[in-house]
Formats: structure tokens, C-alpha cells, sequence
């Protein structure tokens, strides 16, 4: 099954993923605008993070198609997938805790990806310059020079944001970016995620539909691998369905 | 290179560590013990290279391989067999049926050279051979192996496999291989006594040279940014992946690095002690070389030439006078250097031996002013 | 290689061949069993496991001679009672390991690796030291010598029938533990999630040891089997540790039935490559067949497709 050509930034269409007979996504289609912030969410093991997991290549899908900027996904292997444009943030931070804050954010600038570019890549001013404005942007200005393990929770969480900044997506995926944080970081958090956001294309996985009203252009509801509900966040919370399947258990 | 540049390759610390070293090799050792011993050394130094490898490969990338052995034997037989060919000149052999060809072939009822010793007559082609015959061979193992994503226990454990391969394939074609005894009587170099004292000072000081270019290239690797790469994709596979890098082109990189170097132990290996044969290629020799880059502490380059030394010394000691409590001193290194120090020697002198150098230095230094000297002696215990 | 031989000679030879290659198959089963279990359920990679092994052949060694020397008359009898006792040392020696070593090392898979190999080391020693570096036989009981004669070629050893019908016996207890019993949930449970089986009341710690047990007993009992195939030295068990762990991750580490599909299928293809050529040839090109196949499915032949 193959999608036509949209104006969309993603295009998922028919999107199928069975693992030994489960299905845990099962013909799901939506579309994101160019500078919209979606957030799916959906109870445990509606098939969120499996939908993050298959659109940046982490899983194979079944069936369906995953457009981006009208190319094709699901054929590409995860590092064309981001260097097509596409930044995934992981649910458990997943940062580099051996290394410093400055050599996280460095080790994700888009320079020198190969193996040769790797060995000759120089910390040039362009380098230094992107660095220091990313890390005033995620709140670790002063904090360059720690290794990355010192820091909370909340500051790892904006560490591997910030990584994913630096690369400059035009889509941006977080896996509950708020998830363990306390609500000082969270206020901060959404103030970032709303700043970050201007010029690209978020899908963000979130619980806490506090949050997600104040961030969601559009909400889709997942359940059991296929959408519920879409709409905003104010049509989503009243949607008979939604509440079945919240309260309902 | 510009002095910045040199700055960040060699900061202070890992410049008095490489210069301590090269004081200890160059001039130390050569000067404290006679020749016999400093072959020796020699051929404890040849396991450095593999072990300076290592710890790219599994210090810094966590990429276990337990099949150095295979390389080191590579670039030891490439080596080999160009001595066995030049020792097997038809006047040398004439008493055989078929002069010419090496003694062993010759016992096997073989009555011409096989086509792949042929090229081994030029001493430029065996010298490519020793380093790229590994390397391509590395890389076969790499792409089919990292491609697919096999990482691990599984990557050790399939390594140790094809060491287990090459040894019997080794073992069974004698006519090929010199089978189980190997390739020995090996004599000249281009007409040059291999056996002589000062052949055995000249091979002692060419060793440490190399030694030294492989550990100016693996410092060259672990200060660039595919070393921070190498941690960061030990730490986190994932993340890199999803960073936009192709992880199994690094690890592949390393990999083939890796057996590049122990390739050229190997065939300094061959031409200091003067043979080769599979007891060096196979599953034991090669989890021994894991051993001596542990001991040494796996994240250091400089730790990993003293682990070579140190095992390979207490080694060659101890079954000299106790031969039953090699095996027992062995057996409770490997569990020593796993339970209680995972770094090994050097992760032992940066936790003990530099603090309390520091405070020495920091109370000399306010007695008399600043003497370099003192640091120098001090870190000769790294 | 066939062209020499006429088709009922190559029948034949299939056939004899074939049953040379169960009693193989029969100790790298009980091996494998052994190490699937260690690897496969606590993912402990177990290098002296070889060493275990060897700890069961000499324990039947011992045993052997004891009945000989003190109770010629129950000669016969003695391997039942060997094969209890090997289970027992080598599982109360695992269980101690486990104490002193493995348990330090959860979720460092390599260093098992590595500071099991030293213990491998060290027991070959002991074993050097206590027994003398020669190997040595057992001798077996009158029933278990001789052989059946199927046809004017094809004639099976009963000892071999013997090995086989244990290791198949063996396999199925350790099926039913793993799978029907109590205790075999409970060590699924701890694979599956370690906090959340110690949070509903399973003794994790207890649970690694006993499964440590069992997988060296088993490795035990492989050794009192492979006395009837080889003699015993000191460092006959490092030569059957990469085969065996190849057969392991060749079947898919966490599957029993794929480990005893594997094990068959290495044991047969390199029995039955011996006739036609060397020994060691046959080894290389069956190492080289299940590495070739490794790296094409890493994940081994028996593995589910599961959610990461």
C-alpha cells in the first residue's frame, strides 16, 4: 500500500505492525501539518511509543506507508530517517552519562557522520557558537563541563532534547517529555517545548491532559492500535468514547 | 600541527605518561638487562599491541572480541612465511626430494609451492599482507557481524568460534601450514642474520617504535570525536542511532583498526622470537590477550602496554619456578581484575597513586618551586 | 565426495554414521541443556561450564573405582549411582559459584564471561593437582558393552543407545520443571521482570542459585555420560565449550526445544562429514556452517518475533 502525495510534513497511511499475530498498531492513518503540535495520547498499550518506534525505523512496519516530506520511511534505515529530518526523544533519557554536557550536545551536531568525518571533525566556532546557544535554550548554560550522569532527571530530559535541537528537525517526536519531572520543571518544560516548537512539527506522547491542553494544536486518542478520537483537546475530553475507555476500567 | 592542536591530542598528563613509557622502553630496559631478557620483553611487548587494541575496541566501544588471536597469527604466519621461503633457498633444501620449497611441504609429499605462498617472496607484498590480510578479514567479520546488529556476548562468542576454526584449519593442513608445530628454523631477512644479538637489539627497538605509531594512533582515535562516539555508543547505541549515525561503520572501523594492530604484534612476534604456530591463534591465547588489557585497565591505552608487560612477566616467572600455580594465578587474575578492579592497573594509580602524587607535588612545589623530574619518577608507576 | 560408493553403501553409511553422531549429540545436549538454561534464562555467560562437566566425569570415575575395589558384585549398577553423585557435586559446586561469583555479576554479561573463564582455569588445576595431568577411562559395566548388529554394516553400540535414551530422559524432566512445575515459573517470572517477581513474594536470590544448580548438575551428569565416549583429563572439557555454546545460540538461547533441534543438527552434520573426510575438516565446515547461519539469524533458529 502505497500513500500519494500530500502537502503535509507525515503522512501515515494504513499503518499496520503485528508482532507473532498481536497487532499492536492496526491500520492507523493521520496526518501532521507543517508547524502543528499533535500529541497522541491513549491508555497503556494503546500503541504510542510502538507509532514513534515505526516512524523514525526502530520497528518495521507490517504493512501501510510512512510519509515524510512525501518520502517514503518505511524503507530507510534509522540514520537516513534523521538525517531526512526526523528527531526522536526517548521515554527513559537517553543520554551519553560518561561524557560531559558540552561532548552530548556535540556528539549530536550534524557534522561529520561518517567514520573519516568523524576522525577529522574540529570544534570550529561554528561548533562552539550552536552549542552554547542550544545549552542557554535547555536551562544547562552553566553545566557544560559535568558529566551528563550528575545531572537530574528533569536537566537529562533536557539534555536529550537539546540534542534532538541541535540537529535542527523538521519533525520532532517526544516520548513523554514530562514524565518525572517536578511542576517547576514541568512549567519550564512547557515553556521550552512551546519556544522550540515555532518553526517545526511536534508529535508528542503525554498523560497528563493538563499539559497536553496547553500545548495540543490536535489530539488524537489511540486505543488498542487504532485511533479513538481526534480533534483539540477540548473535543477530545468530552468524547463519550474517550471517557468509556479512561474511566471505564 | 599547530600547538593547539598537539594541546588537545596529548593533554599534560597523557604526554608525561607517553614519555615516562618511552624513557622505560628506549632507555631503561635496554640499559638494565642483557639481551636475552630484553627479547623478551620483546615478545611481551608484541602482546601490547593487540592489547592496545582492545582497548578500542572494548574499552571505549565495548566491542568484546575474543579472537584477537586470529589476527596476531595473520600477521605473524604473513610474516613467516617469507622467512620460511628466503630459509628454504634450493641450496638450503637440497637434500629433499623437492628442493626449494619449505621442509615441512616437503614431508607432506607437496612437490611445488601452493599458489598463495607465491606472492610471499616480496618482502613489500608481505608487508602489506601482514597489515591488510587482517584487516580485510576483519572486516568481512565486521560487516556481516555489526550490520546484522550481532553485538555482545554473541559478537565474543562467535569470535572465539573463528579463532577456534582457524586453529584446527591451521592444525590440519600441515602441508599447508606447518600444521601444529608450526612455521620454524625461520634464519634470514634479505640475507640478514634474524638471530643475532644485534639483529635481536634492532627488532627490540623497531617494536617499540611501531608500539609507540599504534599508540599515537590510538590516541589520535580516543581524542577525536569517533572516540567520544565509541563511548557514546557503548553507553547508548540507540541514541546514536538516532543521531543520525550509521553505528555499525564505527564499530566495523574499530574492529578492523584492532586487528590492524595485533596484526603487526604478530609479525614482530614472528621475527623476534622466531617462529609461529597456532598455540598463538587460538581460543586460549586469544582470551589471554583480553586478560593482559583488563589487568592493564581497559580504558587506558598506555595501562594496556603495562598489563602486556606485567601478565607476560609474572607469567614467564612463575612457571619458571612454580609451574603448578601459573594456572591458579591466571584463573584468580581474571576474577580479581572483574570483582575488584574493573579498571585495572591504571584505574588503580588514578584512584591511589595520583591524588597522593598531587599532594606531594603541591607541598614540593611550595617548598622549592616547581621540578619536573619528581613527576616524572612518580608516574613511572602508572 | 559420494561418487566412490554405491547407494546402499552411502545408505549405510548414512545409518552408521548417524548413530555415531547421537552419542555426540547426546552429551552436547545434556551440555547445552546445562548452559541454555544458565545463559538463556539468567543470561550468564558460563565458560567453566566445560569444567563442570569434567567434575560429573571424574566423580564417575571415582565412583567406579570404588565399586570395583569394594563392591565387585554391584559392578553393574554403578553408573546410576554415579550419575546421582555427579549431579550433586557439580550442582552443589555451582551453587557455591554462584554464591561467591555470578551473583556479583548480574547484568555484565561480558565480565561473566571473563571471570568464569579464570574459574575454568582454576578447576583444571585443582583437577591437574588432584587427579595427574593423564586422562583417565572408566570402565563399563558388562551390559553396557558390545553392540546390536542391524545389518551386515550397520551395528549401534549399546552404550550409545544407553547415553541417548538419559539425555533424552533428562531433557524431558528439565521440560516439565521449566515448563509445568512451581519452580519453573518462578524462574520465567524472575527472567521476564526481576523487581516485579521479588515484589510478589519470590526469593529472586534463591531462585538464580537453584537455577545455577541445576544447570551445572546437568552439566554433571553430561560429564558421567561423556565417560563412555572419551577419557577424562584435565582440560578435556575447554574442547567441547565453544561447540556447545555455538549449538546454544545456533538454537535460539531461550528455547529448549531449539537447543535439542540444534544440538542434533551440528552433532549429525559433523558425524557425518567425518566418514567422508578428516576430522578436522568436518569441525571446520560445521563451526563454519552454524557461523555462517548465525549470521544470517542472529537470533538463532527457535526465536520469537517480540516487542522491544
Amino acid at each position: 500500500m502505497s500513500a500519494s502525495n500530500t502537502d503535509f510534513v507525515l503522512a501515515v497511511e494504513g499503518l499496520t505492525v503485528s508482532f507473532d499475530g498481536f497487532k499492536a498498531v492496526n491500520d492507523l492513518s493521520f496526518y501532521v501539518d507543517k508547524n502543528e503540535i499533535r500529541v497522541i495520547v491513549g491508555p497503556n498499550g494503546a500503541g504510542k511509543t510502538t507509532v514513534l518506534d515505526l516512524i523514525c525505523g526502530r520497528t518495521k512496519a507490517t504493512d501501510g506507508s510512512i510519509k515524510f516530506r512525501n518520502r517514503e520511511l518505511t524503507k530507510m534505515k534509522e540514520h537516513q530517517i534523521v538525517r531526512a529530518g526526523v528527531g526522536r526523544k526517548f521515554q527513559t533519557p537517553s543520554i551519553y552519562g560518561d561524557l560531559s554536557v558540552f561532548e552530548n550536545l556535540e556528539i549530536s551536531f550534524p557534522r561529520g557522520r561518517s567514520v573519516f568525518g568523524a576522525l577529522v571533525f574540529k570544534r570550529d566556532a561554528e561548533v562552539l557558537q550552536r552549542v552554547d546557544e542550544i545549552a542557554d535554550m535547555i536551562f544547562l548554560k552553566d553545566l557544560l563541563h559535568t558529566p551528563a550522569e550528575l545531572l537530574s532527571h528533569g536537566q537529562k530530559q533536557w539534555l536529550e532534547i537539546g540534542m534532538l535541537l541541535i540537529q535542527d528537525p523538521e519533525l520532532l517526536m517526544l516520548d513523554e517529555p514530562v514524565a518525572g519531572m517536578s511542576v517547576a520543571e514541568r512549567r519550564q518544560t512547557a515553556d521550552l517545548l512551546r519556544r522550540i516548537t515555532r518553526d517545526r512539527s511536534v508529535i508528542v506522547i503525554e498523560h497528563d491532559m493538563q499539559f497536553v491542553a496547553e500545548i495540543a494544536d490536535k489530539v488524537t486518542v489511540l486505543h488498542q492500535g487504532k485511533i479513538l478520537a481526534e480533534g483539540s483537546a477540548e473535543e477530545v475530553k468530552k468524547d463519550e468514547k474517550v471517557i468509556e475507555v479512561y474511566l471505564g476500567h | 600541527m599547530s600547538y593547539a592542536g598537539f594541546k588537545t591530542l596529548f593533554p599534560k598528563s597523557d604526554l608525561i605518561g607517553f614519555a615516562v613509557l618511552a624513557v622505560i622502553l628506549v632507555i631503561v630496559l635496554p640499559l638494565a638487562v642483557d639481551i636475552f631478557r630484553l627479547n623478551l620483553i620483546g615478545k611481551y611487548l608484541t602482546y601490547a599491541f593487540v592489547a592496545v587494541g582492545l582497548v578500542l575496541c572494548w574499552g571505549s566501544g565495548g566491542i568484546l572480541s575474543l579472537g584477537q588471536g586470529v589476527f596476531f597469527g595473520l600477521g605473524g604466519y604473513g610474516m613467516a612465511m617469507f622467512l620460511k621461503l628466503e630459509a628454504s633457498s634450493p641450496e638450503n633444501t637440497a637434500i629433499q626430494s623437492t628442493p626449494g620449497i619449505p621442509d615441512f611441504m616437503d614431508w607432506n609429499q607437496l612437490t611445488e609451492l601452493p599458489w598463495f605462498w607465491e606472492p610471499f617472496h616480496s618482502l613489500t607484498f608481505t608487508v602489506l599482507a601482514i597489515v591488510l590480510v587482517p584487516s580485510l578479514f576483519a572486516y568481512i567479520i565486521g560487516v556481516a557481524m555489526f550490520k546484522r546488529r550481532v553485538g555482545g556476548v554473541y559478537f565474543a562468542i562467535i569470535t572465539q568460534a573463528v579463532a577456534a576454526i582457524l586453529t584446527i584449519l591451521i592444525i590440519g593442513q600441515q602441508g599447508y601450514t606447518g600444521g601444529v608445530n608450526g612455521i620454524t628454523d625461520l634464519r634470514t631477512l634479505n640475507g640478514w642474520d634474524i638471530r643475532s644479538d644485534e639483529a635481536k637489539y634492532i627488532f627490540y627497538f623497531l617494536c617499540v617504535f611501531l608500539l609507540f605509531v599504534c599508540l599515537g594512533v590510538a590516541q589520535y582515535v580516543r581524542k577525536s570525536k569517533l572516540g567520544r562516539l565509541l563511548v557514546a555508543m557503548r553507553e547508548m547505541e540507540d541514541r546514536v542511532r538516532f543521531s543520525g549515525y550509521d553505528v555499525s561503520n564505527f564499530k566495523i572501523f574499530v574492529f578492523c583498526l584492532g586487528a590492524a594492530f595485533a596484526a603487526v604484534g604478530g609479525a614482530m612476534f614472528t621475527l623476534q622470537v622466531g617462529f609461529m604456530s597456532p598455540t598463538l591463534v587460538g581460543i586460549v591465547p586469544s582470551i589471554e590477550m583480553v586478560i593482559f588489557c583488563a589487568v592493564g585497565g581497559r580504558l587506558s591505552i598506555l595501562g594496556a602496554v603495562y598489563g602486556a608487560l606485567v601478565v607476560n612477566w609474572a607469567k614467564t616467572t612463575l612457571s619458571e619456578s612454580f609451574p603448578e600455580l601459573w594456572l591458579f594465578a591466571m584463573g584468580a587474575l581474571f576474577i580479581a581484575v572483574v570483582m575488584a578492579f574493573p579498571n585495572g592497573l591504571a584505574g588503580l594509580y588514578s584512584k591511589y597513586c595520583e591524588p597522593y602524587i598531587k599532594q606531594k607535588l603541591k607541598s614540593f612545589r611550595a617548598g622549592r618551586g616547581g621540578d619536573v623530574m619528581a613527576e616524572g619518577v612518580a608516574h613511572e608507576r602508572q | 565426495m559420494f561418487a566412490d560408493y554405491s547407494t546402499s553403501e552411502l545408505m549405510s553409511i548414512f545409518a552408521m554414521q548417524g548413530f555415531a553422531g547421537l552419542i555426540l549429540f547426546s552429551v552436547f545436549v545434556l551440555m547445552a541443556l546445562g548452559l541454555a538454561i544458565i545463559f538463556g534464562q539468567m543470561g550468564v555467560i558460563n565458560m567453566a561450564h566445560g569444567e563442570f562437566m569434567i567434575l560429573g566425569a571424574y566423580v564417575t570415575y571415582l565412583t567406579s573405582n570404588v565399586f570395583a575395589d569394594y563392591m565387585p558384585s554391584l559392578f553393574g549398577s554403578y553408573f546410576f549411582i554415579a550419575m546421582i553423585l555427579a549431579f550433586i557435586a557439580a550442582g552443589a559446586l555451582g551453587m557455591f559459584v554462584e554464591w561467591a561469583l555470578i551473583r556479583h555479576l548480574y547484568k555484565r554479561p561480558l565480565d561473566t564471561l571473563l571471570a568464569t573463564w579464570g574459574l575454568s582455569l582454576i578447576l583444571q588445576q585443582i583437577y591437574r593437582s588432584v587427579f595427574g595431568a593423564r586422562e583417565v577411562g572408566v570402565t563399563l559395566p558388562d551390559w553396557l558393552m558390545g553392540s546390536i548388529q542391524l545389518t551386515d554394516i550397520v551395528e549401534v553400540p549399546i552404550n550409545g543407545i544407553f547415553v541417548m535414551s538419559l539425555a533424552i530422559t533428562i531433557s524431558l524432566i528439565v521440560a516439565i520443571l521449566m515448563y509445568k512445575s512451581r519452580w519453573g515459573i518462578q524462574v520465567r517470572s524472575v527472567v521476564q521482570n526481576r523487581p516485579m517477581a521479588g515484589a510478589v513474594g519470590i526469593n529472586t536470590a534463591r531462585v538464580d542459585r537453584l537455577t545455577f544448580g541445576l544447570g551445572c548438575g546437568i552439566a554433571g551428569v553430561a560429564g558421567s555420560a561423556f565417560t563412555m565416549i572419551g577419557s577424562t583429563g584435565p582440560t578435556s572439557g575447554q574442547l567441547y565449550i565453544v561447540d556447545t555454546f555455538l549449538v546454544v545460540v545456533f538454537g535460539g538461547a531461550q528455547s529448549l526445544l531449539g537447543t535439542i533441534a540444534s544440538a542434533f543438527t551440528i552433532s549429525q552434520a559433523q558425524s557425518t562429514m567425518e566418514f567422508f573426510l578428516s576430522g578436522s575438516m568436518s569441525k571446520v565446515l560445521t563451526l563454519l556452517f552454524v557461523v555462517g547461519i548465525l549470521m544470517l539469524r542472529p537470533q538463532g533458529l527457535f526465536s520469537l518475533k517480540v516487542r522491544r
